[in-house]
């Protein structure tokens, strides 16, 4: 609807610029009869009732997001989109075009012949005897004469006007008789075109043409058409107007312009048709090449894309195959290298063991039996046993790192209690607290917290960790919290000594890396304990992370999914203990020290760039505790409160990748 | 003490120097290089103990195991440099009542084998009943449902631990203790294995036991419910 009024809207404008137009008389076409339909028509696509608004929006933006969704995600409907607003443009510019052209045929064929009556006319009206004198009361009835000859003639004169000079001396004279083919009573002449050819007379008095829209023949609608008007005989003072109705080009141009909208219409709609195919052709061999990547990623290497003819979606498909066959070649050499690296340390470890068994058992027999021997030999047979324990245990650790190294772990669940394991694991480290005359205390849920774990790999990260945390520990206890909640266990391990630099939490997990080089002969760990535990913990889809501060000790966090293959998202145990409240983890005896510490803090920290420092970060984790904390102390009471004021980050939790020391440098 | 030990490993120093910690310890150990003369060896010398490396030369240390079982159920204590799960299960269920990883303590090694050889001597006359399996424990048979069940002296040992207390939950470190003597926490793959091998002797459908139930998380009882 919008294209034909659009057209007939342009086919206006050109007109107007037409060559020869309307340019000397002012005019423009006026409104066309079936362009006031035609607006009608379309009117009629709102009749129907609207919907609410809230269901409007609702239904719009569903439909908006789904449709940018689809455009998104679908080659086929930009293709097909494309292709519908390309051709549209195409139609309609070509359309135009032709349009134009035809116009411009119709209307030079017309004005010619139209010329060439009134030519004509003008010469017949020349030619009569009546017109060369003034009018008298004769000349009415040669002008009906004369309309009725030149009628016969062709062409519909409009009117024969006898002006008389002066010509403002009053209104021009009209014979209704000439009206012949109008609907009733001819209208008036347009007076812009009767003053015209008034006033070109005599000098020049070539005819003066005009596009009124008319009522004429039997249609009370006015129809467009051509005047022409001229002035001839005595003085130039009769006039003849030339009316040319141009209902039937206007009929043809209409009738033309529905043609070709609708071969534009039915073009569109068959170039979309045919991109729509086109694209199907292609995008479902390309939409099979994802499918195909996604079983082949999933595991199903033998997926393989069906291979037609030798074009390019052909060529995509070789390439598929070729890549998934060399991926699956791939795949086979790295299993086959891992058999062998699996092999190799199965055997390494067979060959090696074999004879440190007969070495060990030797060395305790020696050792047993160093009584009997001189000082210097039974000194021997005691650094011999020692140091082949420690071997035994770096071999055992090595061992495992290569296992790890060539994805020969295997993970051996079954439904535990954390608690018990924590228990159970705990007694070497808790035979060498003793010794230091320090204490290992447990913080163990009432209820057990089963969770599905590898019992050996678990109690290996715990023995590990707690260990460590007695070995760094400088004689101060060490606090083993077990929490869990639906998803997650989390074991904490947090001891307050040495503690970690910036950085140092990600280090202590590299291999052999010790904290202080210094003190690595007399620390009794082979350096791959950590790397270990993380690999353990690893293999159980879990977390293994550690947060530290120098001076103030260090946590060792471990988080394992409570059912195997399930993805963790966060664990229930703190890792940075000042984040959760005024260091919750501190035992009984060090619970002043590390509150002390705490307060202290944010005298040196609260500092106008002293953002998200973990004091004030504390302070808010648990403001009740930091105000009881704060009456106890006094001294600590305004930096506490400083600490809460100063900072209104709210800095929550650290995530896992949020480590204590990245706080602590921060701070 | 009676204390004969066959011990069968190809590594000649470590047999070796096996057979002169086990002489100390008062054993009576022999000793078996080649794993296709094992049973000859075994049959001839009736030892109470074997000591079974897994890799062997010859006749596969699993298979030594499997062949001893078959026709005894004298304690086998598997000497194995593999820690891995899958070893270690393997040679478990091929009927090997208790494992050392090597390298290993001498004292360790003693500890086990008597662990293994000890045999509470407990003769007062007891009979046990747990579902339609019936245990005498002083004459050392079980019987389901009239049949006699052929059980390895550990399989004895265990069911007759969770049989004393009938629905009491054992864990596997009480179990450990109380039927392998381990003092210290130990391999709990042990308990698993011959738990498994017990129920395939006595249940009547292994795979729903009605006898040896497993309370997760936790541990054993026997009995149902």
């Amino acid at each position: 609807m919008q294209g034909a009024d659009g057209v007939v809207a342009r086919l206006e404008g050109r007109l107007r610029g037409l060559p020869g137009s309307a340019t000397q008389v002012a005019g423009r076409l006026p409104a066309l009869p079936y362009r006031v339909r035609s607006r009608s028509g379309g009117g009629g696509d709102h009749g129907a009732p609207p919907p609410s608004v809230e269901e409007q929006r609702t239904g719009w933006r569903y439909r908006l997001r789904r449709l940018s969704d689809r455009w998104r995600r679908s080659l086929q409907l930009r293709v097909v989109t494309a292709t519908l607003v390309l051709s549209a443009v195409v139609v309609g510019v070509l359309g135009y075009v032709l349009m134009q052209h035809l116009v411009t045929e119709l209307y030079d064929d017309k004005l010619q012949s139209s010329v060439n009556i009134v030519d004509a006319g003008l010469a017949t009206a020349s030619g009569e005897a009546q017109f060369s004198k003034p009018p008298d009361p004769s000349t009415a009835a040669a002008m009906d004469a004369l309309a009725n000859q030149l009628r016969s003639t062709g062409g519909t004169p409009y009117a024969l006007e006898v002006t008389l000079p002066p010509a403002d001396q009053g209104p021009p004279v009209y014979s209704g008789g000439y009206a012949v083919g109008f609907w009733g009573q001819a209208p008036a002449l347009p007076q812009v075109l009767v003053r015209r050819v008034q006033q070109q007379n005599p000098a020049n008095h070539s005819p003066q043409r005009y596009w009124p829209s008319l009522p004429v023949a039997s249609s009370s609608t006015p129809v467009p058409g051509l005047l022409i008007g001229a002035s001839f005989g005595y003085n130039y003072g009769y006039q003849l107007y030339y009316f040319f109705p141009l209902a039937a080009e206007q009929h043809s141009i209409a009738s033309m312009q529905r043609t070709l909208l609708l071969v534009g219409l039915a073009v569109v709609f068959l170039l979309v048709a045919i991109a729509w195919l086109v694209t199907r052709w292609v995008v479902i061999p390309v939409r099979l090449a994802p499918q195909g990547a996604r079983r082949l990623s999933t595991g199903a290497l033998n997926e393989r894309m069906e291979v037609r003819g030798t074009d390019e979606l052909a060529a995509l498909a070789t390439s598929f195959n070729e890549m998934a066959a060399s991926l699956q070649e791939k795949l086979a050499e790295l299993q086959d290298l891992s058999q062998v690296q699996r092999q190799f340390v199965s055997d390494v470890s067979h060959e090696l063991r074999t004879p440190l068994t007969t070495i060990r058992i030797a060395s305790d027999v020696l050792f047993g039996a160093k009584a009997e021997l001189d000082p210097a030999a039974a000194r021997a047979a005691e650094l011999l046993q020692s140091q082949l324990e420690r071997f035994e245990s770096l071999l055992t650790d090595l061992l495992e790192i290569s296992r790890y190294d060539a994805n020969a772990a295997t993970l051996d669940a079954e439904p535990v209690d954390i608690a018990t394991i924590v228990r159970q694991s705990a007694d070497v480290a808790q035979q060498l607290a003793e010794r230091r005359g320090a204490k290992i205390e447990f913080r163990l849920p009432a209820e057990p917290c089963i969770a599905e774990v590898d019992r050996r790999r678990v109690e290996r990260i715990l023995r590990n960790l707690l260990l460590n945390a007695v070995e760094h520990g400088e004689d101060k206890d060490t606090v083993v919290t077990v929490a869990s909640d639906s998803a997650a266990a989390a074991v904490s391990v947090r001891d307050f000594g040495v503690g970690l630099a910036p950085g140092e939490d990600q280090l202590v997990f590299d291999r052999f890396w010790r904290a202080d080089p210094a003190r690595a002969r007399t620390s009794g760990g082979t350096g791959l304990g950590l790397s270990i535990a993380l690999e353990d913990a690893r293999l159980h889809g879990g977390w293994l992370e550690a947060w530290g501060e120098p001076g103030k000790g260090s946590v060792f966090r471990l988080t394992l999914p409570r059912t195997v293959g399930v993805e963790l998202h966060g664990s229930p145990l703190p890792l940075n203990p000042y984040t959760a409240g005024l260091d919750a983890a501190a035992p009984r005896g060090l619970a002043h020290l590390s509150t002390v510490a705490v307060l202290a803090q944010p005298a040196v920290a609260v500092g106008p760039a002293a953002g998200g420092d973990r004091t004030s970060a504390a302070a808010e984790g648990q403001p009740g505790e930091a105000a009881a904390v704060a009456s106890a102390s006094p001294d600590g009471a305004a930096a506490a409160a400083d600490g809460v004021s100063a900072d209104s980050n709210d800095d929550s939790q650290p995530g896992p990748g949020t480590t204590g020391s990245e706080v602590a440098t921060r701070g | 003490m009676k204390g004969r030990v066959l011990v069968v490993d190809d590594d000649i120093a470590l047999a070796e120097m096996l057979g002169i910690v086990l002489r100390g310890e008062g054993f009576e150990p022999s000793f078996v290089y080649d794993g296709d003369k094992a049973m000859e060896v075994f049959r001839d010398f009736r030892p109470d103990l074997v000591l079974l490396d897994l890799m062997l030369p010859g006749m596969d240390g699993i298979d030594v195991c499997r062949q001893i079982r078959a026709e005894s159920g004298v304690p086998i204590v598997m000497l194995t440099a593999k820690s891995d799960t899958v070893d270690v299960v393997l040679g478990l269920e091929s009927g090997a009542d208790d494992y050392i990883v090597k390298p290993f303590q001498s004292k360790v090694l003693i500890a086990r084998v008597r662990a293994r050889l000890r045999r509470t001597d407990d003769p007062a006359p007891e009979t046990l009943t747990i579902g339609d399996v019936t245990i005498d424990v002083a004459g050392h048979s079980v019987q389901r449902a009239g049949e006699p069940l052929n059980l390895t002296p550990l399989e004895f040992d265990l069911l007759v631990a969770l049989a004393r207390k009938p629905r009491q939950v054992f864990t596997r470190e009480v179990l450990l203790e109380q039927v392998w003597g381990y003092r210290h926490a130990a391999d709990t793959r042990l308990v698993n294995v011959h738990v498994q091998r017990l129920r395939a002797k006595i249940e009547k459908d292994p795979e729903r036991p009605e006898i040896v139930v497993t309370v997760r998380g936790v541990g054993y009882k026997a009995g149902p419910g």
